[in-house]
């Protein structure tokens, strides 16, 4: 066989094995938020991960915008501790007060992060960058003394909210039946 | 009683010797391609052999074995409602498994047996001594390059017949079974990672693609050339590159997939 | 006696347990034709294979052109290998290449020539097998007589200074054993260059031969111009060179007693 039909039918082949590797990578995987992208990490602190798994997808109203990066228990506190690595681009915009909660997909589906944001303010956004904070600010958190920073790299969150734990949950009602 | 423990002796020193002979082979072929202007066309000519030839049986059983998995997975799932996730049920299984292993098995099948003859008959016929005689070094002149187009062919392979099967997947359950087209595509994105499943399933097809065309090679290189034992060299590929390409997925998935 | 290009010296060679050659010399003389003879089945193509270096003897030496090819490094050998070709007995042409790209492979390994050179040498070299016609016919469509002059002519393509024949009259007809003895005469004298014969064809190669090695029995057991041979006193070499059926090589294969094995077959 003449030797340029082999060379075309070798491309032709070697162009299928790269779209499949692409289609794979794109619309299967997905690798747009696959880790890929610049993340920052934050901590927090749960008393129960329920069935929390790593690379589970944190969400704000829905929408990913992280996965939970390890998740492993405190040396000196006991209690379980969840890294969450956050798309760069959320960087120093929460507020330290932010919730962030375990939830469930559906009755049988799997857990993921709930954040509910809450906006850092501006003159503390600019301090999380690093940018001088401008002088002449009359903030409102200023004035009435609330402390509020902003989220960076390595922070703690504080305001948490457990997985819902079946038998806890019959336990409790089952309690307050009693009680009444 | 002497005389088994002489042949038990003997049979293993054997195979002490053929894992040298195939080793030098490897390593007198794997580095040692003829230089660029004469050794790419030998290579694209192998990759054609080798990896276009195989394209058809890949596509074909890539595409039924996708529709069997969702044929099947749908049946389990629909008992729990969880029909959705067939895309991540379909896509893991052929990525981190099906895909590799399957590829290998009928690579092992169609171009590992097809190599092992032709080299055999090679030997038979005297051409490798006579390229020999002719101080051109056959490892050079004939391994190598088929060494390399096995290697570049069957992860490429491997991922089209995974890409192939995740479309029949699709025709099956999505255009027949009536899962919504969106959230097969949505939910089988969030569960598959570029790292963890399709680049190592990319690797162990790597290691599939060393064993294969490294035992077919061997096997012909070394048959004892009579047609019989061209007939048994190739039968030995086969097989031994069956058990091998099982045998290290065992050991592949415990090493990448175990937390 | 005249220069030699190939030099024997106390050869001893063995495949596993079995000892093939034992203790063996012989020359091949510069610019001649020598012919290797003996029984089937005693190592002769083993021989040629230890000439060209692809197998290792287990003592003794063998010179090529004052070299010793045994203590050579690969790099040496495969020097050496362009000096010399070798003809198989099933041609060994490359089943997926045309003659004539056949015949332009070793240019084309070894030389930087361009393709129109090449063309020309290999379209003279076929004009000197008979074979320029079938330049672009493909090995499997070869006669098997065509076949072997198509792979004398991949032979001759570098010019080489010896040419070993491993069996080249085996399986022939009458008529291309008669022309490929005319081409291995011919060639010979045309090119000058060595020629090494391993057959047992006799009556071919008496006719051309200028020497002659007859080896048996682990060694050489006749060596000279074919005349001495045909007058040598060996009953082996004279059994051998008249083809008679039993002499010092017994027809029957070792066995036992005739009778006892009939008898033991009754009673059993």
């Amino acid at each position: 066989m003449n030797s340029r039909k082999i060379e075309i039918l070798v491309g032709l082949f070697v162009f299928l094995g790269v779209a499949a590797f692409t289609m794979l990578a794109l619309k299967v995987a997905n690798a747009g938020i696959g880790g890929s992208k610049e993340t920052f990490e934050l901590n927090a602190k749960f008393d129960n991960i329920g069935s929390l798994k790593v690379r589970a997808p944190i969400k704000v109203g829905g929408v990913v915008i992280g996965r939970v990066e390890n998740i492993f228990v405190d040396p000196t506190l006991y209690v379980p501790v969840v890294s969450l690595a956050i798309d760069k681009q959320y960087e120093c915009k929460f507020a330290d007060t932010t919730n962030v909660s375990i939830l469930t997909s559906g009755i049988l589906g799997e857990q993921y992060l709930g954040i509910s944001p809450v906006i850092a303010s501006e003159s503390s956004q600019q301090s999380c960058l690093g940018q001088a904070v401008a002088q002449s600010s009359d903030d409102l958190d200023e004035l009435f003394g609330v402390e509020s920073k902003a989220l960076k790299h390595g922070d703690m969150l504080r305001d948490t909210k457990s997985a819902l734990v079946l038998e806890e949950l019959i336990g409790q009602f089952l309690f307050n039946q009693g009680g009444e | 009683m002497m005389d088994l423990f002489q042949r038990l002796g003997r049979t293993t020193l054997d195979k002490f010797a053929a894992i040298g002979r195939a080793t030098q082979m490897l390593l007198g072929s794997l580095f040692n391609l003829p230089n660029p202007r004469k050794g790419f066309p030998l290579l694209v000519r192998q990759l054609y052999m080798v990896g276009h030839q195989s394209l058809l049986i890949i596509m074909v059983s890539g595409l039924f074995i996708g529709m069997v998995l969702a044929l099947q997975g749908y049946t389990v799932l629909v008992d729990y409602g969880a029909e959705d996730s067939l895309g991540p049920l379909v896509a893991l299984s052929l990525l981190r498994e099906l895909g590799p292993v399957v590829t290998a098995l009928l690579f092992a099948g169609r171009a590992g047996s097809a190599l092992t003859a032709e080299i055999g008959l090679m030997k038979a016929t005297e051409q490798l001594s006579s390229l020999e005689m002719m101080a051109v070094d056959p490892l050079k002149r004939i391994i190598a390059p088929r060494f390399w187009a096995g290697f570049i062919s069957m992860p490429l392979l491997a991922l089209i017949f995974s890409a192939v099967a995740i479309l029949g997947a699709h025709l099956v359950g999505v255009d027949w079974l009536g899962i919504d087209t969106g959230s097969f595509w949505s939910i089988m994105q969030a569960q598959v990672s570029l790292e963890k499943d399709i680049l190592n399933g990319l690797i162990k097809s790597l290691v599939f693609a060393l064993v294969v065309t490294w035992i077919a090679l061997y096997k012909g290189y070394d048959c004892i050339p009579t047609s019989e034992g061209i007939s048994k060299a190739t039968t030995e590929t086969v097989v031994h590159s069956s058990l091998a390409v099982l045998g290290l997925d065992f050991v592949l998935t415990a090493v990448m997939f175990s937390n | 006696m005249s220069e030699s290009i190939v030099e024997v010296k106390k050869l001893t060679f063995s495949r596993g347990d079995r000892k093939i050659y034992e203790n063996m010399s012989f020359t091949v003389p510069k610019g001649k034709i020598t012919a290797i003879m003996g029984p089937s089945g005693i190592g002769k193509t083993t021989m040629l294979r230890l000439i060209g270096g692809q197998l290792k003897p287990d003592s003794g030496d063998i010179l090529f052109e004052g070299l010793s090819i045994p203590s050579m490094s690969r790099s040496e050998l495969y020097q050496t290998r362009t000096k010399m070709s070798m003809l198989f007995q099933s041609g060994a042409l490359f089943t997926d290449m045309s003659v004539f790209d056949n015949v332009a492979f070793p240019l084309r390994e070894h030389t930087r020539l361009s393709e129109a050179l090449i063309r020309l040498i290999v379209l003279m070299k076929l004009q000197a097998v008979g074979l320029r016609g079938a330049k672009d016919l493909m090995p499997a469509e070869l006669s098997g007589g065509m076949a072997r002059r198509a792979a004398l002519a991949r032979a001759i393509a570098l010019d080489p200074e010896l040419i070993m024949y491993d069996e080249p009259f085996a399986g022939q007809d009458p008529i291309s054993m008669g022309v490929l003895v005319r081409l291995i005469k011919s060639l010979n004298e045309v090119l000058g260059l060595s020629s090494l014969i391993v057959t047992h064809d006799v009556h071919e190669v008496m006719s051309i031969a200028d020497h002659v090695v007859i080896i048996a029995k682990q060694g050489v057991i006749g060596e000279g111009t074919p005349e001495e041979m045909l007058k040598h006193d060996s009953p082996l070499v004279q059994q051998f060179l008249q083809g008679l059926a039993d002499g010092p090589v017994p027809f029957h294969f070792k066995a036992n007693p005739y009778e006892q094995d009939l008898l033991n077959g009754v009673q059993s």
